[in-house]
């Protein structure tokens, strides 16, 4: 069974986000970019199923400008077999939307007889979570969410869900689309032998068209802005000036 | 294989494992002068200190650039390379100048990182840059060598299973050049250590896990000389400039840390309701630190150039050494100023890091011998010493 990991370069998740001066999106020049990190659990997950050997092959997507090439690099020094990037643009501040992507993804994984997609639940940049989701729906596989536990069978996947109440376990049948969540796994560090092995891995480079994708963009951006600052607390020296306060300053009570 | 000399994908692979190791790790390491063993572990085992042994002895076989890059990560990431840099570099020697045995017999186990050597005895309380001087004596006896004297400022000899020795086998009064009658040693300290090998921490103002060496009728196997007898320092010397690249790297990653910390302390902090970095007082200071690491970057990367390309540029690994050490103690300088009275306080990792850059002016060489070798191997003045 092959697995295809779909892996989304997005801005480094300890970096301060900062929105461009005309509020067109958040500033991408000359931040460090990293591969997003549910994307990476999903690898890691990939990865200790073909070491249980209930999968064969690790296949990792990307889907963007050619500097994808570095995070499909990650994704192969740390395990994946190898690797297809769809350069979809040319410049790094165009996000391609989910319905693009799932679309590109649905050929990619026919192409490639998959029986597995496995990928994060969402991207930290938009935050869209939907590729997953409208990926099933084209395939017209099972889909499992959010997934904290995985476990696959011969013709089922079970999946531990995290819901907001609680934890949900669900049976699907094979092939699924399954999105995971934070606590499924840590990911592992790619070792220096791995980083450089997986310079000699397959890449192949590809372009939407050979997949009859159009890419024509149905959502715009209206405005992107930061979110207003916290102003900074007060602190009070009883209850009862607490109280007070909560009376005729918040008016809350 | 050609490698870019930049190596991203190995700074990344560094700097995601130094996510692990935050300054709370390194605090308390300081705090308690204790070896920074798990993350010393987790490098070995993520393959890195093995980057420069060859491929036929288990290593990766890569250039120094690649050492370079790491240790230049590790200390970008605010850590700190001195506590297994040498396990990188030490066994360098081995492989220039051991015999095909010695190095099926170690090269491996410390590719691995089952054998540790990162140890290497050179410095004398009584010879420091003078090394000639040395007085520690290997006398030849029968199949052995007998070791006696002492080393000091041998750092992580507690934690190496081996240790590179420099003695003399022949008295300096019987040599036509003082540089001859040294000979080096590998020596398997855990034969001898608590018996003929006594190790004596030295407390200092970082933790460098650095110690003194006591040999006393030392009694080690003929095998244990690496290279000819009497060319000692020769061999000693060749991997000098290796070691004055990585050491630059270090200060690199240092310089780095330092500037990031400074620009955005700069950035947040508001005093009368704008942020400090606003002031040009604060801000040149921080640009001019920047600009002398990024002039002393480029000679970095000329030095691994010229040395990945085949050469040995003394002129080069030594110049980046001196200007890299300037560079990093400059911008830490510069960042507990602009910290004001925070950088002082050990949560902000910054008088650490203060503490620690403050070495590469002082170890592995000092600035003066460098100005030294500049002024007499390049400029062709006059031997000051």
């Amino acid at each position: 069974m092959k697995v295809i990991v779909p892996v989304k370069r997005v801005i480094d998740y300890n970096v301060k986000v900062r929105v461009k001066a005309d509020g067109s999106g958040v500033d991408l020049t000359n931040v460090k970019m990293s591969m997003n990190p549910f994307d990476e659990i999903a690898v890691e997950e990939a990865i200790r199923l073909r070491e249980a050997e209930k999968v064969t092959e690790v296949i990792a997507v990307s889907i963007g400008v050619k500097q994808n090439q570095e995070t499909l690099r990650t994704a192969l020094a740390m395990g994946a077999d190898r690797a297809i990037l769809v350069i979809a643009s040319e410049d790094v501040h165009q996000d391609i939307e989910p319905l693009t992507v799932a679309k590109l993804l649905k050929e990619i994984a026919t192409e490639e007889a998959a029986n597995l997609v496995l990928c994060g639940k969402q991207a930290i940049d938009n935050d869209m979570n939907a590729t997953g989701q409208m990926l099933s729906a084209l395939l017209g596989w099972s889909q499992a969410t959010f997934a904290s536990e995985l476990n696959i069978e011969a013709k089922n996947a079970v999946v531990t869900r995290e819901v907001d109440g609680g934890l949900q376990s669900i049976k699907v049948s094979l092939p699924s689309v399954i999105t995971v969540d934070l606590r499924l796994n840590q990911p592992r560090y790619a070792s220096l032998p791995n980083i450089m092995k997986a310079k000699r891995k397959q890449l192949d480079e590809k372009v939407p068209s050979d997949y009859g994708v159009d890419l024509t963009a149905r959502l715009s951006i209206i405005n992107t802005r930061e979110p207003e600052t916290r102003k900074a607390g007060v602190k009070v020296a009883s209850v009862d000036e607490l109280l007070v306060k909560l009376k005729e300053e918040a008016g809350v009570i | 294989m050609t490698y870019q000399l930049d190596h991203q994908d190995i700074r990344e692979g560094v700097s995601k494992l130094c996510l692990d190791f935050p300054g709370e790790y390194w605090q308390k390491c300081d705090r308690d002068h204790a070896y920074p063993t798990e993350f010393v572990q987790a490098l070995t085992q993520g393959g890195y200190l093995s980057a420069l042994i060859p491929e036929e002895y288990g290593g990766l076989g890569l250039p120094l650039s690649a050492g370079a890059a790491i240790l230049e990560e590790i200390h970008r990431a605010g850590g700190n390379a001195g506590a297994c840099h040498a396990q990188m570099y030490t066994m360098g020697t081995i492989l220039r100048h051991g015999s095909d045995e010695q190095k099926k017999q170690y090269l491996p186990g410390i590719a691995e990182g089952s054998l540790r050597l990162q140890a290497f005895g050179v410095t004398e309380p009584t010879s420091g840059t003078d090394t000639t001087a040395l007085r520690t004596t290997a006398k030849k006896s029968g199949n052995h060598y007998i070791v006696n004297g002492q080393k000091i400022w041998t750092s992580r000899a507690e934690h190496s299973d081996l240790l590179l020795l420099l003695a003399r086998t022949t008295p300096r009064e019987e040599v036509v050049k003082k540089t001859d009658g040294l000979s080096v040693f590998l020596v398997d300290m855990r034969d001898f250590v608590g018996k003929s090998l006594t190790i004596r921490p030295i407390r200092t103002m970082m933790n460098h896990s650095t110690t003194e060496l006591f040999f006393d009728d030392m009694k080690i196997p003929k095998s244990s000389l690496i290279g000819e007898e009497g060319k000692g320092f020769r061999n000693i010397l060749s991997g000098m400039n290796a070691e004055r690249v990585l050491i630059s790297a270090e200060c690199i990653g240092d310089a780095k840390w330092f500037i990031e910390k400074a620009s955005s302390y700069a950035c947040e902090r508001k005093i009368f309701q704008r942020p400090i970095g606003q002031n040009q007082g604060v801000q040149f200071p921080i640009a001019r630190a920047y600009s002398q690491m990024r002039a002393a970057e480029l000679m970095l990367a000329q030095a691994v150039a010229l040395y990945d390309a085949g050469g040995n540029p003394g002129e080069e690994a030594n110049l980046a050494k001196l200007l890299s050490s300037e560079a990093s103690w400059a911008a830490a300088e510069i960042c507990i100023q602009t910290f004001g009275g925070f950088g002082f306080a050990e949560e902000y990792d910054i008088e650490r890091k203060f503490r620690e850059a403050r070495l590469y002016q002082v170890a592995p060489i000092s600035t003066n011998l460098v100005l030294s070798y500049v002024a007499e191997h390049v400029l062709g003045l006059p031997r000051s010493y």
